[in-house]
C-alpha cells in the first residue's frame, strides 16, 4: 500500500546515502556525487547532461537505456551508478568520431531505421554490442549449432536485437541497417 | 527506493559478515533486485555488492564444470566449455531475457530471481510472498501464467528462470558459503515449494552466498533440448518450458532427465515422467504416458488449465525429437494433418 | 482544385532530423533543465472508487529533500474543466484505480520517488464495477461518437432483410483494452515566470494543448507556451491534454519551482488513455452468390465516470460495402475504469477486425474466395450517405495485393497445410480510413541569402512530418529542399491542428502551400527583391477547409497475412504480412513506407499479442508493464511489406494526399485472424490470438 511503512516511528526513514565517484563516460573522466539509489541512466541524463540514453520503462523491459559497459551492452536503468566507478561507459553520444557518424548511425539514417527516434540510441548501442558478440562467436537462441561460429543472417539479427523494443515498428530498417554494417 | 548503504566487501568472508546485518542483501547483476527495489517490493538498507568477489571462472573439474557464481549469463552461454559439455545449459540461457540482460545477470542472481507474478510485483495489492498473511489474489484473479504443479492455497507463483530449469534437469550442485561455513545444495532442492511459507523462495539461510554452481558431466545430455513456449517470439518469459535429455539404446529409454519451467514455484524436476520412461520403449505412446504421469500431479486453476495439454504436447514432442533422428530440412507442403 | 506534379513531393528525402536522432542530440520533453529544477512524482489511488479521506503530507514534507506534497486538500484551485479528467487534485473523489490523488515534489528524483512511496493516504473505498458486458443495465446510446459521428444509423428494414437472407453470418467479436505504449512515456517540464507558463511537453499538438491548459489556470492562451520539437511516439495517446501535464503545471505553480514530471510506464496504464475494449455483434445477410443484402454492426464499449469517450467502432461499416438494408449502433457504459481515449485508428481498428472477420466467415459460408467476395460488394457511392467517392481503389488494392502476395492458387480448405510442425494459412482483409483536414496556419519567410524558413506549430511524432513539409515547401517555393528549414512543435509558431486522424499532411501541407504561395506572390510584387530584414507571408486555411465540396473521402487498402501455428503449442506467428494501400499521392516513399509498416506491425501485435487485463477484484489494468503487456520485438514479424497505388484525386487538398498514419493498422488483425482460421480451422473471435485459444 502507499504509505504502508510507518514514517513517523523511530528509525523509520533513513537519510539518503551519497557517494563520490569518478565515472568514465565516452572516454572522459566524470567526477560525480551520487545518491546510492541513483541509476546510471538517471546519472547520465540528469547529472551529466547525456540525454541520449532514454528511459522507456525503467525496468529492463524495453532496451531504450542500453549503453556499453566495458564494451558489452547493458541496461543503464538497472545499473546502480555507485557500482559503475571502475568501468568504461559508452553512450550513443560517444559512438560518432567527431562529425563522422559511426557506420551504424549512418546505416540507421540510410535505412530509415527509426521514426520517433526514442528507441534509437538504445538500438544503436545494442547493435554495437551485438555485432561485437557475434564477432567473438557468441551463439544466440536461433543459432543452429553451438559449435560453429554464427552467420549473421536476418533471423540472427532479429533475435539478437529483440531486447530493444520499437513501438513505431521500424524493425525492417533496423535489421537492414545492422545487416549492412555486419557485412 | 529506500535509502541504503552500499558496500563492496573484499572477500567472501567479509561479504557473508556484512550480509548478516538486518535488511542487508547481496547485489549481483541487479537485473531483478534493482527492478524490485524501484517497485518497492525490495527495501534493503544495505546492498552488499558481490560482483567483484564472485568468481567469473568456468573450469573443468573431474566430474563436470564448476561455474563461478559471478559468471554473467552472456559469458556462460558463449563459453566454449559450456557449449561443448553442457549444451542444454547454454540453450536454456540463450532462451532467457535479452542480450543486454544476459550480459548483466549473474549465475547466482539468475537462480535467486523472484517470481514475475503480477500481484507480487504490485505493492498496492496483497501477496503472501511479499507480505505473509495478506492473501493471494492470483487464485481468483489473473493466474494465466502461474503454477499448475506444487502450488498451495497461499501462493501460485512460478519461478521465472530458464537457466534454473536446465540446472534442475542436470542435477547441478549449488555451492554456498554462509555464516556457519560452506555447504552444497543439490538441484532440484535449492528452490522450495510455497506451502505455507511462500515468502521463502529457497532453502538458503539468511546471509548464505552462492559461490559456484557445479554441473556434473552427463554424457547422454549431449542429446538434449530446451524447448520454450512463449506468447511473444522473443524476450518473454516462458508460458511453459521443457529441458530434456534422453538416453535411448535399442529403442528403449535407458535414462532421461526432464525438468519443467513456467509451471511451478520451483524449476520442476519431472520425476514421475522420468520414472515412467526409464526402461520404457522410446515411442510417442510411452512419451505420452510419461507426460500423463507427471500431469497426474498437477492441479490447474481455471485460468491456466490450458497449460496441462500444452505441457503434454510439448513434452511428448520434445522427447520424440530427441528419440528420433533430426527431421530433414525443408517441409512437406499440403501434407494432411489434423486440426490442432 | 488541381494537383500538379512537382519534383520533391514524391521524392525519397531522408528524414531531416535523422542525424540528430542517431547521435542522441534530439531533445525530448524531459530533457530540459531550467535552473532551480525540482522533480515531481505522482501518487496514484489504490482504490477503484471512493473518497480520499486524508493524506499525511505533513509527515512526507519532513523527509530529506522534499519540497512539497500536494493533494486536493492543499492544491491550487483550477478553473472548472469540460473534461473532468483534467480537474487534477480538485476533489476528494476517486473515479478509477490509479487516478492521480497526490504529487510529491523534491530536490532529486530519488527523494521524490521515495516520498511518493511513503505518502500515507486513507480512503473510504466503495464497491466498484469494472466489467464490460453487452447486457450491462447501464448501457446507453451516446449522443454522438468520437469525431462527431452519429451513434446510430439505419437504412431500409435490416431486421426483415436478415430474416429473409439466404445466407446469414451472425457472430460476436471481442477486442480487449489496448494501451498505446509509445516508447517515450508522457513527460513535462513546467516553468512559470510571472503569469506565463512554459511547458516542454511530449505532445501531438502544441496548439491544442495550450488552448486546453491556459483556461484551467485562468489565463489567456497567449500566456502559455508549449515546446515539443521531438516526440517519442504517441499513437493517439499524446493527442489531448492528460492529467500528467496539468499536474506538472500545478506542482510548479504550488512550489514556485520549475518542475519535471515523467509518467512511469506502469502509470501509463491508468492515466494516459487506452483503446476501449469492445464487444461487437455483426450480422451479414447475403444471397448465395455472396452479394450482401443487409449489414448490421452493433458495438458495446466502456468509458470512465469522468468523461464520455465513445469510440466510433462501427463507422467503417458505413463506408465499406453495398447493401440496401443496414444498421450500425454504438452503446456505451460508464464504469469505474480509467478513461479510454484515442489509440491509432480509434473505431476503424477494432471495428474492421469484426467486420472483416465476418466477411471472411461469409466467404466461407458462400464458398467464395474472400478477395472476390469483397469485389462483389463494392459500392458505387458511399453506401449510407450516397455521396460520390473522391476516389476509391479498394478493388485495385485487393487485386494488386493478391498478385504480389501470390493469392491466386489458394486452396480455401482450412487446416490443410503444414510446414514442419506448423499449420500454415493465409488470410485477407480490407482496410479503410477517412480523409480529414483541419484548419491550420503557417508562415513562410525568405532571407536575403536565398534561404527560406517555414513555421507551423505542427508535430513530428515520428511520422516524418518535418521532412515531408520540407518537400512540400520546396515545391511550393520552387527551390531545393536544402534551402528550406521547417520549424514545428512550438506555440511560438503559427497555430496548427494536432497530429491525429491521419490529417497532418493534408492539414499542415495545405497551410504550408498557401503560405509559400503567398510569399512567392509578395516576392513577385517586389520583383524578386528580398529586403534586408527578410520577407514573410502567412496563411490560414480555415476558410478553404470549411468550403470543401461534398465528397466521400477515404483511403482504402488490402492486407494479406500468412500465419504459422505450432501444432504442439498453438503458438501463432505471422510469417508474412503484405499491404497495398490507395491513399492519394504519397509525399515521401521512405517515410510513408515506415508509416504503413509501423501500422501493420501494430495491427499484427493487436492480433496476436496485446491485451490489457482488467483485474476485477482491484479494478486496474493488471499487466501494466512491457514485460507483461507484449508489444512486438524484431522477431515477431520477419516479413512485412507495404505497397501503394498512386491516386490522382483532385478533391482532397493541394497535395492530393490522403492520410497514411493509421490505415496500416486497420484490417491487419482480421487478416491475421482469417489466416489463423485458414491454418487451423479455428475461428478466434476474441483478440488477441494467443496459444491458449489454439492449443488442444
Amino acid at each position: 500500500m502507499n504509505g504502508e511503512t510507518d514514517i513517523t516511528g523511530a528509525g523509520g526513514v533513513p537519510d539518503p546515502v551519497t557517494a563520490d565517484l569518478r565515472l568514465s563516460v565516452n572516454g572522459v573522466p566524470r567526477p560525480v556525487t551520487v545518491d546510492t539509489r541513483e541509476t546510471l541512466l538517471d546519472t547520465l541524463r540528469e547529472s551529466l547532461g547525456l540525454t541520449g540514453a532514454k528511459k522507456g520503462c525503467d525496468h529492463g523491459q524495453c532496451g531504450a537505456c542500453t549503453v556499453l559497459v566495458d564494451g558489452r551492452r547493458a541496461l543503464s536503468c538497472l545499473t546502480l551508478t555507485v557500482t559503475a566507478d571502475d568501468v568504461e561507459i559508452v553512450t550513443v553520444e560517444g559512438l560518432a568520431d567527431g562529425d563522422a557518424l559511426h557506420p551504424l548511425q549512418a546505416a540507421f539514417v540510410e535505412n530509415d531505421a527509426f521514426q520517433c527516434g526514442y528507441c534509437t540510441p538504445g538500438q544503436l548501442c545494442s547493435a554495437v554490442g551485438a555485432l561485437a558478440e557475434a564477432a567473438e562467436g557468441w551463439p544466440s537462441a536461433v543459432t543452429p549449432g553451438l559449435s560453429a561460429p554464427p552467420r549473421l543472417d536476418e533471423t540472427e539479427i532479429r533475435e539478437r536485437m529483440s531486447g530493444n523494443l520499437c513501438r513505431c515498428g521500424a524493425y525492417p530498417g533496423i535489421v537492414a541497417a545492422v545487416g549492412q554494417v555486419a557485412r | 527506493m529506500r535509502p541504503f548503504t552500499y558496500e563492496r566487501p573484499a572477500d567472501v568472508r567479509s561479504a557473508v559478515a556484512a550480509a548478516g546485518r538486518p535488511d542487508a542483501v547481496y547485489l549481483g547483476g541487479g537485473t531483478n533486485l534493482v527492478d524490485l527495489m524501484r517497485l518497492g517490493v525490495a527495501t534493503p538498507r544495505t546492498l552488499v555488492d558481490v560482483t567483484r568477489i564472485s568468481s567469473r571462472a568456468i573450469e573443468e573439474t573431474g566430474g563436470g564444470l564448476l561455474i563461478g557464481a559471478g559468471v554473467r549469463n552472456g559469458d556462460l552461454a558463449a563459453d566454449p566449455l559450456v557449449r561443448r559439455a553442457q549444451p542444454l545449459l547454454a540453450r536454456a540461457v540463450l532462451e532467457g531475457a535479452s542480450g543486454q540482460i544476459r550480459n548483466m545477470a549473474t549465475v547466482a542472481g539468475n537462480l535467486l530471481q523472484r517470481t514475475r507474478c503480477p500481484y507480487f510485483q504490485d505493492v498496492t495489492k496483497p501477496c503472501n510472498k511479499r507480505l505473509p498473511g495478506s492473501g493471494c489474489p492470483a487464485r481468483t484473479g489473473d493466474h494465466r501464467n502461474l503454477a499448475i504443479l506444487g502450488h498451495s492455497e497461499h501462493c501460485v507463483a512460478t519461478h521465472p528462470s530458464d537457466m534454473a530449469v536446465a540446472l534442475a534437469a542436470l542435477d547441478a550442485l549449488v555451492h554456498v558459503e554462509g555464516p556457519d561455513g560452506a555447504r552444497t545444495v543439490p538441484m532440484p532442492g535449492l528452490h522450495r515449494l510455497p506451502g505455507d511459507e511462500p515468502d521463502r523462495d529457497t532453502v538458503l539461510a539468511p546471509g548464505e552466498l552462492i559461490t559456484a554452481v557445479e554441473v556434473p558431466h552427463l554424457p547422454f545430455a549431449a542429446r538434449s533440448r530446451y524447448r520454450k513456449v512463449r506468447d511473444r517470439a522473443s524476450f518473454a518469459f516462458a508460458v511453459v518450458s521443457v529441458a530434456a535429455a534422453l538416453d535411448v539404446a535399442g529403442g528403449v529409454v535407458r535414462d532421461c532427465r526432464i525438468a519443467l519451467g513456467g509451471v511451478a514455484h520451483v524449476p520442476w524436476r519431472a520425476e514421475a515422467a522420468e520414472a515412467a520412461l526409464r526402461g520404457a520403449a522410446a515411442t510417442p505412446e510411452e512419451f505420452a504416458r510419461a507426460a500423463d504421469a507427471e500431469l497426474a500431479r498437477s492441479s490447474p486453476l481455471p485460468g491456466n488449465a490450458f497449460k496441462a495439454p500444452l505441457l503434454r504436447n510439448v513434452l511428448v514432442r520434445t522427447l520424440a525429437d530427441l528419440a528420433e533422428p533430426a527431421e530433414p530440412a525443408g517441409f512437406a507442403e499440403s501434407e494432411p494433418v489434423e486440426t490442432p | 482544385m488541381k494537383t500538379e506534379a512537382r519534383p520533391y513531393v514524391g521524392a525519397a528525402l531522408e528524414r531531416v532530423e535523422g542525424v540528430e536522432k542517431v547521435t542522441g542530440l534530439a531533445r525530448y520533453a524531459y530533457e530540459n533543465f531550467p535552473d532551480d529544477l525540482a522533480y515531481a512524482v505522482p501518487v496514484q489511488a489504490s482504490v477503484a472508487r471512493g473518497t480520499v479521506l486524508a493524506a499525511d503530507v505533513d509527515a512526507v514534507v519532513r523527509l530529506p529533500g522534499v519540497i512539497a506534497a500536494i493533494w486536493h486538500g492543499n492544491a491550487p484551485r483550477l478553473a472548472p474543466a469540460d473534461n473532468a479528467e483534467l480537474a487534477v487534485l480538485q476533489s476528494d473523489r476517486v473515479a478509477y484505480r490509479g487516478q492521480y490523488v497526490a504529487v510529491v515534489v523534491a530536490e532529486t528524483l530519488q527523494c521524490a520517488r521515495e516520498a511518493a512511496r511513503l505518502l500515507r493516504i486513507d480512503y473510504d473505498a466503495e464497491p466498484h464495477d469494472v466489467e464490460l458486458r453487452a447486457d450491462h443495465p447501464e448501457m446507453y446510446r451516446p449522443d454522438r461518437v468520437n469525431a462527431g459521428y452519429p451513434a446510430d444509423t439505419e437504412l431500409g428494414d435490416p431486421d426483415a432483410a436478415l430474416a429473409a437472407a439466404p445466407v446469414l453470418v451472425d457472430a460476436t467479436y471481442r477486442t480487449p483494452a489496448e494501451h498505446n505504449n509509445p516508447m517515450e512515456p508522457h513527460a513535462t517540464v513546467a516553468v512559470w515566470s510571472g503569469d506565463g507558463l512554459t511547458l516542454h511537453d511530449s505532445t501531438q499538438g502544441v496548439s491544442a494543448l495550450r488552448e486546453t491548459i491556459a483556461p484551467l489556470f485562468g489565463m489567456p492562451p497567449e500566456n502559455v507556451r508549449v515546446i515539443s520539437p521531438h516526440v517519442g511516439g504517441g499513437f493517439g495517446s499524446k493527442g489531448a491534454a492528460l492529467p500528467p501535464v496539468v499536474l506538472a503545471a500545478l506542482a510548479a505553480k504550488h512550489t514556485g519551482r520549475p518542475v519535471k514530471l515523467a509518467v512511469t510506464r506502469q502509470q501509463m496504464f491508468a492515466v494516459t488513455g487506452y483503446r476501449t475494449p469492445t464487444i461487437q455483434r455483426v450480422r451479414l445477410g447475403a444471397d448465395t452468390g455472396g452479394r450482401l443484402t443487409v449489414i448490421v454492426h452493433e458495438a458495446f464499449e466502456q468509458s470512465s465516470r469522468l468523461r464520455e469517450f465513445a469510440e466510433q467502432t462501427t463507422t467503417p461499416t458505413r463506408v465499406m460495402y453495398a447493401a440496401p438494408d443496414r444498421r450500425t449502433a454504438h452503446r456505451l457504459v460508464r464504469l469505474d475504469v480509467p478513461t479510454p481515449a484515442w489509440m491509432r485508428a480509434p473505431g476503424e481498428a477494432p471495428g474492421m477486425f469484426a467486420l472483416e472477420s465476418a466477411m471472411d466467415e461469409l466467404a466461407v459460408a458462400c464458398g467464395i474466395d474472400p478477395v472476390e467476395l469483397r469485389i462483389r460488394n463494392e459500392p458505387a457511392a458511399e453506401p449510407e450517405s450516397g455521396l460520390p467517392f473522391s476516389s476509391r481503389n479498394l478493388v485495385g488494392c485487393l487485386r494488386e495485393g493478391a498478385r504480389r502476395f501470390g493469392w491466386a492458387d489458394r486452396d480455401p480448405t482450412p487446416a490443410a497445410r503444414t510446414r514442419g510442425r506448423m499449420l500454415v494459412g493465409t488470410g485477407v482483409a480490407a482496410s479503410t480510413y477517412p480523409v480529414y483536414r483541419r484548419p491550420s496556419r503557417a508562415s513562410a519567410r525568405c532571407e536575403p541569402d536565398g534561404r527560406f524558413s517555414v513555421r507551423i506549430a505542427a508535430a513530428d511524432i515520428g511520422t516524418g512530418a518535418r521532412t515531408i513539409l520540407t518537400q512540400v515547401a520546396a515545391d511550393a517555393l520552387r527551390v531545393t529542399p536544402d534551402r528550406v528549414r521547417v520549424e514545428v512543435g512550438d506555440t511560438a509558431l503559427p497555430a496548427a491542428s494536432l497530429a491525429g486522424g491521419s490529417a497532418g499532411t493534408a492539414s499542415w501541407g495545405t497551410a504550408v502551400v498557401r503560405a509559400c504561395e503567398a510569399l512567392l506572390e509578395e516576392l513577385d510584387l517586389r520583383g524578386g527583391d528580398v529586403p534586408a530584414e527578410g520577407l514573410e507571408a502567412t496563411a490560414d486555411t480555415a476558410e478553404e477547409v470549411g468550403e470543401q465540396p461534398e465528397y466521400a473521402r477515404h483511403a482504402f487498402g488490402a492486407q494479406f497475412a500468412e500465419v504459422g501455428v505450432d501444432l504442439d503449442t498453438g503458438e501463432a506467428r505471422v510469417l508474412r504480412l503484405l499491404g497495398v494501400f490507395a491513399a492519394g499521392r504519397i509525399v515521401n516513399p521512405v517515410t510513408a513506407r515506415s508509416q504503413f509498416v509501423g501500422g501493420m506491425t501494430m495491427g499484427m501485435s493487436m492480433a496476436l499479442l496485446e491485451e490489457s487485463v482488467m483485474d476485477r477484484e482491484f479494478g486496474d489494468y493488471l499487466n501494466h508493464d512491457l514485460a507483461q503487456y507484449h508489444v512486438p520485438t524484431a522477431m515477431d514479424l520477419p516479413d512485412v511489406q507495404a505497397y501503394w497505388i498512386e491516386e490522382d484525386d483532385p478533391h482532397l487538398n493541394p497535395l492530393g494526399a490522403k492520410g497514411i498514419g493509421e490505415i496500416g493498422i486497420v484490417g491487419t488483425a482480421a487478416a491475421v485472424a482469417n489466416a489463423v482460421h485458414h491454418a487451423t480451422g479455428v475461428r478466434v473471435r476474441d483478440l488477441p490470438i494467443r496459444l491458449d485459444k489454439l492449443v488442444r
